[in-house]
Formats: structure tokens, sequence, C-alpha cells
């Protein structure tokens, strides 16, 4: 038996309006990579991450046990989990991940507020108040429990009086960008991803990385955002030879991951095929959206390098 | 034997959110879809077009097997917002069928 359609986007949305995420974490695990960064409460810019770098890590432990399920008799039994989970927050006791996974997703983020500040660049932080985009819900259609949680977003943009948002991955400045405009009114607000910041600021390399490795786009920086110069800029002047696998670009191979909270089989295939590109090129990959990242990375099978581009940053433009 | 259901296609249109007017059925979109499902999003459309509520209800996998990748996007001749109909299609169904 397939995975309930109905049931599965239900949980999400049902924890989105109760908990303030499509999967809900404690607030002080979302906000734990900025621990001893030192880094101000608010200000008019912040770096905002939706959480959605430190959610990632749960999502994973909660498709592994969906894969499990899927087509099993199993899968007809979530719809209890959607009257359970109203009440105690199941989805939690389902998605546990492994602490080396968290870990590695609040590096990222270590990373992407070093970056900034080696350029120069002044900002905030929101803490517990960093609430996710919503992005997720979204994506399923779950429109009205999503337009109110913008609302509950806008507040804390107001209460922080917050001007720009410097955003860390393509779902969130796609939400924050091109969503939340229409649904909150807000027309205000300067959303850039880090990659734009950085090469605005004109940030430069202290060493050069002198290695080879393809470029895997995202569909909503390629496509939505706009983002596509950034991040050639930032890691060809960081001295690496990129290279372009088939499909690259404004025209870039979807890694699968939209389709893993509803069919983790369709997704690892498409991840699969998107492997097969990337490995023809080079057997090191650079990604920037942390659901690429997981879902390429299960794919490849350790068969190919994947690591997420402020790794590769962060080498070249703050040690050295 | 699906039938047409005028109803269903005025409900749609009542949103004013689902446009794929200017689809030309050309097949472009689903010849790059990277899931490789026959009904999307060019047969699907239509469906919804013509108002076979029924063909709709039955695919409902695959309106929510579509990544919103938007190859087929960049790909349209005709420029048919593709990934917003998909998920106005999502939203339709969470609220009729889903009751979300
Ligand atoms: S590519 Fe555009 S015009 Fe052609 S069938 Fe698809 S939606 Fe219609
Ligand atoms: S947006 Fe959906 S229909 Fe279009 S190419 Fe991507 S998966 Fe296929």
């Amino acid at each position: 038996m397939p995975l309930p359609i109905g049931d599965t986007v239900g949980i999400l949305a049902d924890n989105l309006r109760m908990r303030k995420s499509v999967l809900p974490i404690p607030a002080r695990s979302t906000a734990a990579w900025a621990r001893g960064l030192g880094l101000a409460r608010g200000g008019e810019t912040i770096l905002y991450t939706g959480g959605m770098y430190q959610l990632v890590p749960y999502i994973q432990a909660l498709n592994r046990f969906q894969e499990k399920i899927e087509d099993s008799w199993l899968a007809g039994m979530i719809k209890y989990g959607r009257m359970a989970n109203r009440v105690i927050n199941i989805s939690a006791l389902m998605a546990r991940p492994p602490g080396s996974e968290r870990e590695s997703s609040d590096r990222i983020l270590v990373n992407i507020a070093r970056l900034l500040r080696r350029a120069g660049v002044d900002f905030g932080y929101l803490y517990e108040d960093d609430l996710y985009s919503g992005a997720l819900a979204y994506d399923l259609g779950a429109d009205d429990v999503v337009e109110a949680h913008t609302r509950r977003l806008a507040g804390v943009f107001k209460k922080y009086r917050v001007k720009r948002v410097i955003t860390v991955d393509p779902h969130t400045t796609h939400m924050l960008r091109s969503v939340y405009p229409a649904l909150t009114g807000q027309h205000d607000l300067q959303v850039k991803s880090y990659l734009e910041v950085l090469v605005e600021r004109g940030a430069v390399p202290r060493k050069e990385l002198r290695l080879e490795a393809a470029l895997h786009d995202s569909c909503l920086y390629a496509r939505c955002e706009n983002v596509l110069q950034e991040q050639r800029t930032l890691l060809l002047r960081a001295g690496v030879d990129l290279k372009e696998p088939a499909d690259s670009g404004r025209f870039t191979l979807c890694c699968g991951g939209p389709a893993e909270s509803l069919f983790p089989k369709k997704a690892r295939e498409t991840a699969a095929k998107r492997v097969e590109q990337l490995k023809k090129v080079s057997g090191r990959v650079v990604t920037m959206c942390p659901i690429c990242l997981v879902n390429l990375r299960k794919a490849a099978g350790g068969e190919i390098q994947l690591e997420d581009i402020s790794g590769y940053l962060v080498r070249a433009y703050c040690e050295g | 034997m699906p039938r047409m259901d005028p109803l269903f296609a005025e409900e749609v249109n009542s949103f004013g959110r689902f446009d794929a007017r200017a689809c030309l059925n050309c097949g472009v979109c689903s010849a790059v879809c990277p899931m490789g499902i026959e009904l999307l999003p060019r047969k699907l459309f239509r469906y919804v077009l013509l108002g076979v509520k029924d063909r709709v209800l039955e695919n409902v996998q695959a309106v929510y097997s579509c990544l919103l990748c938007r190859l087929c996007e960049v790909n349209c001749p005709a420029q048919v917002r593709v990934a917003e109909n998909v998920r106005f299609l999502r939203y339709y169904l969470n609220k009729k069928v889903f009751q979300i």
C-alpha cells in the first residue's frame, strides 16, 4: 500500500499549524548552531535560516521510516498517526536523527556565518524566533495553513524591526522573496541569499583550492530566483575548476527530493539519474540546497563525494 | 467510463488560480519531465480543462508526484505556469477530498 497522501499531508499541515514547523523540533535545537558565535539578537539585517538545514536530518529520519513502511500494510496505519499527532507530537518520535547528521547541518550554518563575517557583513540572528518558512507545506498545497504561518513570521520580523534578510537555502529564499510578499502584503523586506551577498561584497579568497568539482544547481535558485552566476563566481575565484554536468544552469535536473515525503522510492530513482550525470563529469560535487545534498548523497551511496558549497567557500575565503 | 463534469470545470475556475488555457498540447513538458509519469502535466491539465473530474480523482498520486521543479516551464512554448497549476490542484484536493 503506498503512503496515504491525505494523511501524510495532513500531519505536516497540522504540525505547521499547531507547532510552527512541518516536523516540530525544539526551538533550542534550531538555534543550537549559533551557540558561542556571539551573534546579536535581531537587528535590521538578520541571517534567517528558516530552520531548513536543521530540519533536514529530521526529514531524513522520517523518510527512512516511511521507506520502510511504503508498500506495506503499515502505511495504512498513518491515518491513526494523524489523529494521535494532533494530541501528542508523534512525528517527532518517528524522526530521531543521529547526532552526526545534526552536527553536519549545524556546521554548514556556522560556515555561512563565518563567510558573512569575513566579508564584513553586520548581521543578527533570531535564535528561537528563527521560524520555519513553511516551504514544504506550501509545495503540498496547504495554502491556508501557510498563510496563517506567514502572518506569524511577519509578526516576528516586525517585532525585531527587520529590514534585510539573508537566507541560506533556495527553498527559504524562494518563500521569502517570491511567495511571502503576496501572502503577507509586506513588500519592503529585502531578501538575498548569502551567495548574492558575498558576491555583492566582493568577497576575496585567502587561498586557492586548486581542485575540480561538478556543480549541481538547485531548481529554485536556477529557475525562480535567478541565482546562477553567484555560485560560479565564488567557486571560480576560489580556484575551483568547475565542471558542468549535462542539464545544468537554468536547465538543471531536479534531485528528486521534493517527492521524498510522499514517494520515497520515486525520489531515489530520480536522484540516481542525476547522480549518473554528475558522475560523468567529476567525482566531487558541490550542492547548495540541503534537500539536494541528502537526496543525492543517498542515491550516490558513497560513489561520489558530495558537499555543500559553504564548505568549499569557508576553506577558500576564511582559512589559509 | 469517465464523464465530463461541467460543474468541476466551473468550480476550478471559481478559484481563479488554475490557468492552462494557453497550453498547445505539444507534449514538450511531458517529454522533459524527470518523473516520467505519462499524465504529468499535459494530460492532467487537459482533464481539468475539459472537466473530466473522475480522471483527476483517479490520478491523485500524479498530482502529488510533481517535483515543482519547473523544467517543463522553462521548455514550454506557451509559458504555462505548470508548478502553480499543480500547486492549485493540490490545494483543491486537500480541501475537497482530504478535508485539510
Ligand atoms: S509544454 Fe506547455 S504548451 Fe506544451 S503541452 Fe506542456 S504545458 Fe502545454
Ligand atoms: S514541474 Fe512537475 S511536471 Fe514539470 S517537469 Fe517538474 S516534475 Fe515534471
